[in-house]
């Protein structure tokens, strides 16, 4: 075990992601998938519906459970039996499509309530980087209101700050505009350029082109739990390789 | 009410129509019921003597320290609404303990949650406070030791109460679990809340508050039921109108009376309900 850790150890591969699979009884929905991330990159993740680009992100954190598999964040392996899952998801923040603030508690008790179980900080400090992070996706005068009250974007940037309070070394961004009306989408994306800019390491399944030529190192094409293609956003969407890829990029673009 | 007699004043013909029929007409006629019902108490004596006998003297509760309610109300309404609360206090905790048992992920816990519940499901609540008092907690006492006299049958009858209801709960707060959204729970172990933590700070909150309009109903539900308890001898409402009808053979002021009093109890409660749901709205 010592010297099959000691390559991820080293180095800085912040994410190792080993021959991933997952199925649902007889669907596959991620068919040997690898995938090494070096502390500070964003890596963007395209591919039509079904391609298993949510099951990916979802096994980085074990919110889904892999088949087979590693997953190694910042070296450790998540499969092992004495890894504490809930030490490591503290540290990998992750924001879904449907935003999923807490509807029972105010923008400012969703931002703290992490914070103070887990981080085991006091309500005063917890509030104190509550406030630091709201200021920072710009709604700070949305402290004490309730979810239901603000709108999509807004709901968007406070579930982003409620993952920053926790100071994550990754970020895990799951279509986060797509529930967005058009006119919100800017915003939150202003935001996690902002991030992408500040050094965060970023994993973000998305669908804005405009996001992904200007924050990504590198672009994924999935496609039936594989990846296809992965280059640099110039490369991949200027001159791609595969068929299917090109396809996919056309379908896209023509929307 | 009074918005609704507003906007019949406010509206034209074609839609004063509509609120008319809208109207809580039901209500008249048993607010009527009870009106009608409470003259005839305070007017005729043999109602009144009925009313009297069935409320119960002023005093303590045989079986419980003098309550200062009995001294009000009369020790069978008092034991009614007594053993009501006693029990569905005891059911809301056996429901929710049974309920989480029942969302489990552990399948030992899972089937045992599941199994109380379909057994309690399974069997008419009459039966089951028979077999409660009876036998289960004659034989609980002679484990624990306890003379079985020792148990009055007021603790027999809320026990019985309690687990039927925990189980009727159980499945209202699995349903109220079910409710809240899987997004809410992934979000949650997300952050790195563990399981507990994020039943504890995340879903039951959000669940309690989506089921309170059900307890509510449970609770008139179990008002209702109390009245079995007669079977046991305990002192309610119901026991004492089977015995002052018994002894008297004056069945229609008997019953009349009792059935004002369930109604009138029932009614103010599913009345501050509503207007309850309707706030939350
Ligand atoms: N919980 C589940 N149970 C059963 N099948 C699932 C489950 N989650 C995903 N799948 C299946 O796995 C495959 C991959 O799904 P996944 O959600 O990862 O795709 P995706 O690329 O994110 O698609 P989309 O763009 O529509 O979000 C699909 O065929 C999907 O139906
Ligand atoms: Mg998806």
């Amino acid at each position: 075990m010592e010297t099959n850790m000691t390559p991820h150890v080293l180095g800085d591969d912040i994410i190792v992601i080993e021959d991933l699979y997952k199925d649902f009884g007889s669907v596959v929905a991620v068919n040997g998938f690898s995938l090494t991330v070096r502390r500070g990159e964003v890596i963007v993740i395209v591919g039509p519906s079904g391609s298993g680009k949510s099951t990916v992100l979802r096994c980085i954190n074990h919110l889904e459970m892999p088949t087979s598999g590693s997953v190694y964040i910042d070296g450790v392996r998540l499969e092992d039996k004495q890894t504490d899952i809930n030490l490591v998801r503290a540290e990998v923040g992750m924001v879904f499509q449907q935003f999923n603030l807490f509807g029972h508690l105010t923008v400012l008790d969703n931002i703290t309530l992490a914070q103070r179980l887990i981080r085991k900080r006091d309500k005063k400090e917890a509030e104190r980087i509550a406030m630091e992070q709201l200021e920072r996706v710009g709604i700070p005068e949305k402290a004490h209101a309730y979810p239901r009250q603000l709108s999509g974007g807004q709901q968007q940037r406070v579930a982003i700050a409620r993952s920053l309070a926790m100071n994550p070394k990754i970020m895990l961004f799951d279509e986060p505009t797509s529930a967005l009306d058009p006119e919100m989408i800017k915003e939150v994306l202003d935001v996690m350029l902002d991030l992408a800019r500040g050094g965060m390491t970023m994993v973000v399944v998305t669908h804005e082109m405009g996001f992904a030529r200007s924050a990504a190192d590198r672009v994924v094409f999935m496609d039936q739990g594989n990846i296809i293609e992965m280059e640099s956003p110039k490369v991949l969407f200027n001159d791609p390789k595969h068929e299917r890829t090109k396809m996919f990029l056309s379908k896209i673009i023509s929307h | 009410m009074t918005g609704e007699i507003q906007t019949i004043q406010d509206s034209r013909d074609q839609s004063s129509r509509y609120d008319l029929r809208g109207f809580p007409w039901w209500l008249i006629a048993i607010i009527g019921f009870l009106i009608f019902m409470f003259f005839l108490i305070l007017t005729n004596p043999d109602y009144r003597r009925a009313f009297e006998f069935i409320r119960g003297e002023f005093g303590g509760i045989a079986g419980f320290r003098d309550s200062g309610m009995a001294g009000f109300i009369g020790t069978g309404i008092s034991i009614t609404i007594f053993t009501t609360i006693v029990a569905f206090a005891i059911a809301l905790v056996i429901g929710l303990l049974a309920g989480l048992g029942r969302v489990s992920t552990n399948i030992i816990i899972r089937n045992i949650a599941i199994t109380y519940i379909e057994f309690i499901r399974g069997v008419p609540t009459l039966v089951l406070i028979f077999t409660v008092a009876l036998v289960i907690v004659p034989a609980v006492a002679g484990a624990l030791g306890l003379s079985n006299q020792a148990i009055s049958s007021n603790v027999r009858g809320i026990t019985a109460l309690a687990i039927i209801y925990g189980a009727f709960l159980a499945e209202v707060f699995r349903a109220g679990i079910e409710s809240v959204p899987s997004g809410q729970m992934e979000a949650a172990r997300s952050l790195g809340l563990n399981g507990g933590q994020a039943m504890r700070h995340v879903i039951l909150p959000q669940a309690i508050r989506n089921v309170l309009p059900a307890l509510g109903n449970d609770f008139i539900a179990m008002l209702k039921d109390s009245s079995l308890m007669s079977v046991l001898a305990v002192r309610e409402i119901t026991q004492m109108a089977r015995l002052y009808s018994g002894s008297t053979f004056r069945f229609r002021e008997t019953y009349l009376v009792l059935t004002f009093l369930y109604l009138a109890m029932t009614i103010a409660l599913s009345l501050l309900l509503r207007w309850y749901e309707k706030r939350i709205r």
